[in-house]
């Protein structure tokens, strides 16, 4: 009897084939698995990587292979000024609209870890401008910047008659600068607020109860109990930020293309009006490469010198 | 020693009432007023597109007799025009398409690298994971000029297959990472335990890994969704031929043509473009909040 239920269930159990048998071998199995992913990154990131590295030291343009000319691109790149223009935008664009982002976006944060009624809701509305296609919210804010159909103009000068003339937001250098990092904090203050407030609530109200009791102000407790715990956070939060930022295209793009004359360009439009407009993929491909260096750098910034390593939260450095 | 027991006593008597009254006023002008302030701002060019999109060319451009914050005689004109006499419904079709296949396609591969990554434990497996996280921090705007010579060694310019294999380079990175967190919280046991009743590893990772993560992919799929929704250097450099585009790229190239720009439809394109997305994404505000977080907090 037992001996029949246990042949019955020897029998039950399928026999497993070859190809399932390939698949439990698991350095085939980590191969199949890593396949799709690693190689759509290889082909289409790593690859092309390497290959704008090595365009920018050729003369290549649309439609034609290029010749190795070893660093002419940046030497003719030292000497324009039109670049060193876009070098300055750039850092000055990076470093103004995230410094606005973070002051305000951590603000925002604040008055978010209140009790405060409707505050998923809240949130939720407050990710939209993040969450809606930039290009389409640059569009607005290009409308809005109008030299003569401006509603901020029609505010000043109308309602308010604190003006005589309507605004000139994008057509001379400075104001059409400052036009687009308010764009650019405009789009930018959900995602700090949002991710910052997610760093916020995972610090312990036991801390600020003790902080209370000790009769600390709301200052300290912001600043020795808030600000170094979500100091970790906000390096990272940061790092992706300024990466972002410094190639941001899209606003430029959309709302000044560059212009007026050739003031706002980042360095990142500057190559696409360089490579693909212009077709001189080689001296693009410069000026992306050109980038690289800052990325590098402010990643390195933000992440070693805003980070606090762990051994002095008590982990173990790892 | 008393001065100061009586003293401190009559303030506690006091204190309520004032502190209740203070508090009150304090608590509005410290937080709601600056909260409103940010919901306003974060809101107006929204608003500002709405209103634009369904004003009259007439009240459009004249402010002394209309007040532009408001809509006298509501028209659809723009977003007719907008549907009949531009390939817009076309621009739409395709941008779905292309987001919904690259977001698949991420998905699919990201799921199998992060089970690869986290479950499967081989050699090197967290140096396969820190080259993931890397290729996040490299950004489209210094991959578009070497990758439109890519796109043409395949053949694929101006193609939508073009975009539907280049977007992965920014989703994938971002998915695998976030399910990599997730499937590092499902108990090792349970997969442990359906491996001694003799699941393979694959019916692992289909029959308990992945429906314990569904969350995750959720998440995952959400932000793949918008973030190719949003996509725009590389549809601008990739595709060429007008009814290929995308809606961001259609919008700015195709619409914004002469000196006078058609303010009403372009801000009735731009919110249909909106639409879907935000749509969609209101469904799921809180995975796409957690996934947000989530790959950030990693």
């Amino acid at each position: 009897m037992t001996v029949a239920t246990m042949t019955d269930w020897a029998r039950a159990k399928p026999q497993p084939n070859w190809l399932m048998k390939l698949f439990d071998y698991k350095p085939f199995l980590v191969f199949v698995c890593l396949l799709p992913a690693l190689g759509l990154l290889l082909v289409f990131l790593t690859y092309p990587l390497g290959l704008g590295i090595w365009l920018s030291f050729t003369d290549t343009k649309i439609g034609r292979a290029g010749q190795f000319i070893g660093l002419e691109n940046f030497e003719y790149l030292l000497d324009d000024p039109q670049f060193w223009s876009a070098v300055f935008y750039s850092v000055f664009y990076t470093g103004v609209a995230t410094f606005g982002k973070f002051a305000l976006g951590l603000w925002l944060a604040l008055l978010l870890n209140n009790h405060i009624p409707f505050k998923s809701l809240l949130r939720a509305v407050i990710l939209l401008p993040w969450i809606v296609p930039t290009v389409l919210s640059a569009l607005a804010f290009w409308w809005l910047y109008d030299p003569q159909f401006s509603v901020f103009s029609y505010l000043a000068v109308d309602i308010l008659h604190i003006r005589s003339r309507p605004f000139d937001f994008l057509s001379t250098t400075w104001p059409a600068r400052w036009s687009l990092i308010a764009a650019n904090i405009w789009r930018g203050i959900p995602f700090v607020a949002i991710s910052l407030l997610a760093g916020l609530q995972t610090i312990s109200p036991s801390l600020y109860e003790a902080a209370l009791l000790d009769g600390s102000s709301p200052w300290q407790r912001f600043r020795y109990i808030t600000f170094p715990l979500l100091m970790p956070i906000l390096a990272i939060v940061m790092t992706f930020s300024i990466i972002f930022t410094f190639t941001d295209f899209q606003l430029v793009y959309a709302i000044t293309r560059g212009g007026p004359l050739n003031s706002t360009h980042l360095m990142a439009t500057l190559a696409f009006q360089r490579g693909i407009s212009g077709g001189e993929l080689g001296e693009g491909a410069a000026i992306a490469v050109a980038m690289i260096p800052f990325l590098v750098g402010a990643t390195l910034f933000s992440y070693f010198a805003l980070s606090r390593r762990k051994w002095q939260q008590g982990e173990g450095d790892d | 020693m008393t001065d100061t027991t009586v003293e401190s006593a009559s303030k506690a008597a006091v204190a309520p009432d004032q502190m209740a009254w203070d508090s009150r006023t304090r608590r509005f002008v410290t937080i709601y007023l600056p909260l409103m302030l940010f919901v306003v701002v974060l809101l107006f060019p929204f608003y500002w597109m709405a209103v634009t999109s369904f004003k009259p060319n007439s009240e459009l451009y004249d402010y002394k007799h209309f007040n532009p914050f408001l809509i006298g005689s509501p028209t659809l004109q723009h977003i007719k025009h907008l549907l009949f006499e531009t390939s817009y419904p076309h621009w739409l079709m395709v941008t779905m398409g292309v987001a919904i296949a690259s977001t698949t396609l991420s998905i699919f591969s990201s799921v199998l690298a992060a089970y690869a990554i986290q479950r499967l434990r081989f050699k090197g497996s967290q140096y396969v994971g820190l080259g993931i996280y890397l290729a996040y921090l490299v950004p489209p705007s210094i991959l578009f000029i070497p990758l439109a010579t890519t796109i043409n060694q395949f053949g694929l310019f101006d193609s939508p297959l073009a975009l539907i294999l280049t977007y992965p380079t920014f989703l994938v990175p971002f998915s695998t990472w976030l399910l990599i967190g997730y499937f590092k919280s499902i108990p090792y046991e349970l997969e442990e335990c359906a491996l001694i009743d003799g699941a393979t590893r694959l019916q692992i990772l289909r029959r308990i890994t992945l429906p314990l993560a569904v969350p995750g992919l959720i998440s995952a799929g959400i932000f793949s969704f918008t973030l190719s929704w949003n996509e725009f250097i590389y549809a601008l450099a990739f595709i060429q031929s007008s009814e290929k585009k995308t809606v961001s790229v259609a919008i700015l190239t195709e619409l914004v043509s002469g000196d006078v720009y058609q303010w009403g439809s372009l801000m009735a394109g731009s919110l249909l473009g909106s639409l879907p997305v935000a749509i969609f994404y209101s469904f799921f505000v809180d995975y796409y909040v957690s996934s947000l977080t989530g790959a950030v907090k990693e």
